[in-house]
């Protein structure tokens, strides 16, 4: 019989195993994953859940778990994989044989590499780290959130939105600028400001102050800043320390082709962890619909590598990139992969209320910007669809 | 049963929106071919309106988080949507579009 381990029971991990039965994989289906507790969806943490809103956070059902058919070992790390024997080992010591293996270990948060207080010093990665951040938001006071990208900026606007004194900490020019561009970044900019946050850029975080509790930031330029809870949203990096020595090549993740192969046969990795080969070169993506689609690739192409059938011949991961975020009562949709001096155009709209952009190279649209305009936003992406795929 | 739009109203290829005081939630019609066909126009998933999303043969693909439901069963094709959308039943009466209350899940 078959044995297939998933490790790691977010999103990718789950959308793998789904696939491994819906192709057909009828022997042992053992799901390993670090947190305790059944898989639950992320994006609404940094929204929903800080807002004391109800959010439907399962990401399977009863009667999902139930035709998965799976042996569930969680709360429990993998701490090593033996390529040779096969096995992998396990943080209570117990080892499992496995045919196949999937990868699905996503990312875990950066933080300050300064010293830190014992407490008040949040990231936001688990659905622990929201409970325990929306507990210290209760508190009231202060919040000081260093880093503005997507999950600083969510977190900023749900503070804000809690009636909050709220401080954005960027390093670079303007929040979301890696994600975004200069233009783009710098009209939504303006919404922190509309909505009351305060934001300081151009200024990295030299110390963090406070005795047990935190009791503020020290900027490199020697600014004060006085805050009761801190958040870190400075990006995140797969934990990659259970493969070292396991040969599976990893960089900043987990070395795919393009089906989620990674050197070792009979071993896929899919979703945050995942650096896959792709038409621009190599890509490791941390977007919720880039975690959806590619273990679906993934665990096909290790059925196909079982079973000693041509993966070749099977779909690639190759999607055109897209990105979703809620900020200050607005939805943000991003799709497409700009470069760096594309012309940036608002076509639809005004940048302080719902618009639409496009970016453009060569007379070319390279991707689509749109704030509040599903509509619109959907036909312009339809059509970069269409060139995407050709 | 419920008048909704003149079937003229009706572009092919394109979701068309309405909101009939009789039912307590908006609804989303396309016309392929001779049958038209309903379903809620709010995403199961979150708040989106599907009449704004993007239609490719018998599916709508919600335009925020790109779950596609079929129009004939009202059923997601992939997460995050898990839970399908009400069907109606049409029936076009002296060239109105009408449905019964009471959609089908
Ligand atoms: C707060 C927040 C908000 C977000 N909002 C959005 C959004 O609005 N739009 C968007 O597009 N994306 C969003 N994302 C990103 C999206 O949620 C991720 O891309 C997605 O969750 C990735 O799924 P994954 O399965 O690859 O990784 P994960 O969900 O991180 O799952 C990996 C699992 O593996 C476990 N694991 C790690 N190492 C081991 C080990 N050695 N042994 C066993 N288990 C292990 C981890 O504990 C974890 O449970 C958000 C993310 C966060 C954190
Ligand atoms: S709102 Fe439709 S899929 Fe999320």
């Amino acid at each position: 019989m078959t044995v297939i381990a998933v490790v790691g029971t977010g999103l990718a991990g789950i959308r793998a195993a789904e696939t491994l039965r819906a192709e057909g994989h009828d022997g042992r289906l053992i799901f390993i994953g670090e947190e305790p507790g059944r898989p639950y969806d992320r994006p609404p943490l940094s929204k929903q859940v800080l807002l004391g809103e109800t959010a439907d956070l399962a990401l399977l059902d009863e009667r999902g778990e139930a035709e998965l058919a799976a042996e569930w070992r969680t709360g429990t790390r993998v701490t090593a994989f033996d390529p040779h024997n096969r096995t992998v080992r396990l943080g209570d010591g117990d080892r499992l044989n496995v045919d196949g293996l999937v990868i699905a270990t996503g990312v875990r948060p950066r933080t300050l590499s300064c010293d830190l207080p014992e407490s008040g010093v949040h990231t936001l990665r688990t659905l622990a780290d929201a409970t325990a951040l929306r507990d210290d938001l209760a508190g009231g006071g202060r919040i000081a959130v260093v880093g503005g990208g997507f999950i600083g900026c969510e977190v900023a606007s749900a503070a804000r939105s809690l009636g909050h004194d709220v401080t954005v900490v960027e390093a670079g020019d303007t929040p979301l600028r890696a994600a975004l561009g200069e233009p783009a970044a710098r009209l939504l900019a303006r919404r922190h400001i509309d909505s009351g946050v305060h934001l300081v850029t151009g200024a990295g975080v030299h110390a963090v102050t406070g005795g047990r509790r935190v009791t503020g930031l020290v900027l490199a330029d020697g600014r004060v800043l006085p805050a009761d809870t801190v958040v870190v949203g400075i990006g995140a990096a797969p934990d990659l320390t259970w493969l070292a020595g396991s040969g599976v090549a990893c960089a900043d993740g987990v070395l795919t082709d393009q089906w989620g192969r990674t050197n070792v046969p009979g071993v896929v990795a899919a979703g945050d962890v995942a650096a896959y080969a792709c038409r621009t070169g190599r890509k490791r993506v941390e977007h919720w619909t880039n975690a959806r689609d590619m273990p679906v690739v993934a665990a096909r192409a290790l059925l196909a590598d079982l079973r000693g059938e041509d993966t070749t011949a099977l779909p690639v991961h190759d999607p055109l990139p897209y990105i979703w975020s809620d900020q200050y009562g607005s939805r943000l949709q991003f799709a497409g992969r700009p470069g760096p001096g594309d012309r940036f155009t608002v076509v639809e709209g005004e940048p302080d209320g719902p618009f639409v952009a496009v970016y453009e190279h060569s007379g070319l649209v390279t991707a689509v910007l749109g704030v509040d305009s599903p509509r619109s936003f959907t036909r312009l992406r339809a059509g970069l669809r269409r060139t995407w795929a050709s | 049963m419920i008048e909704l739009c003149p079937l003229g109203d009706l572009v092919a290829g394109t979701v068309t929106r309405v909101a009939p005081p009789g039912l307590p939630a908006a609804l989303a019609l396309v016309r392929i071919g001779d049958r038209v066909f309903c379903i809620d126009d709010t995403c199961s998933h979150e708040t989106a309106s599907l009449s704004d999303g993007w239609l490719a043969g018998y599916q709508i693909e919600c335009p925020l988080h790109e779950s596609r439901f079929d129009l004939r069963t009202g059923a997601p094709d992939c997460p995050p949507a898990r839970r399908p959308v009400r069907v109606y039943d049409v029936v076009v009466v002296n060239g109105m579009v009408c449905v019964e209350a009471e959609g089908t899940a």
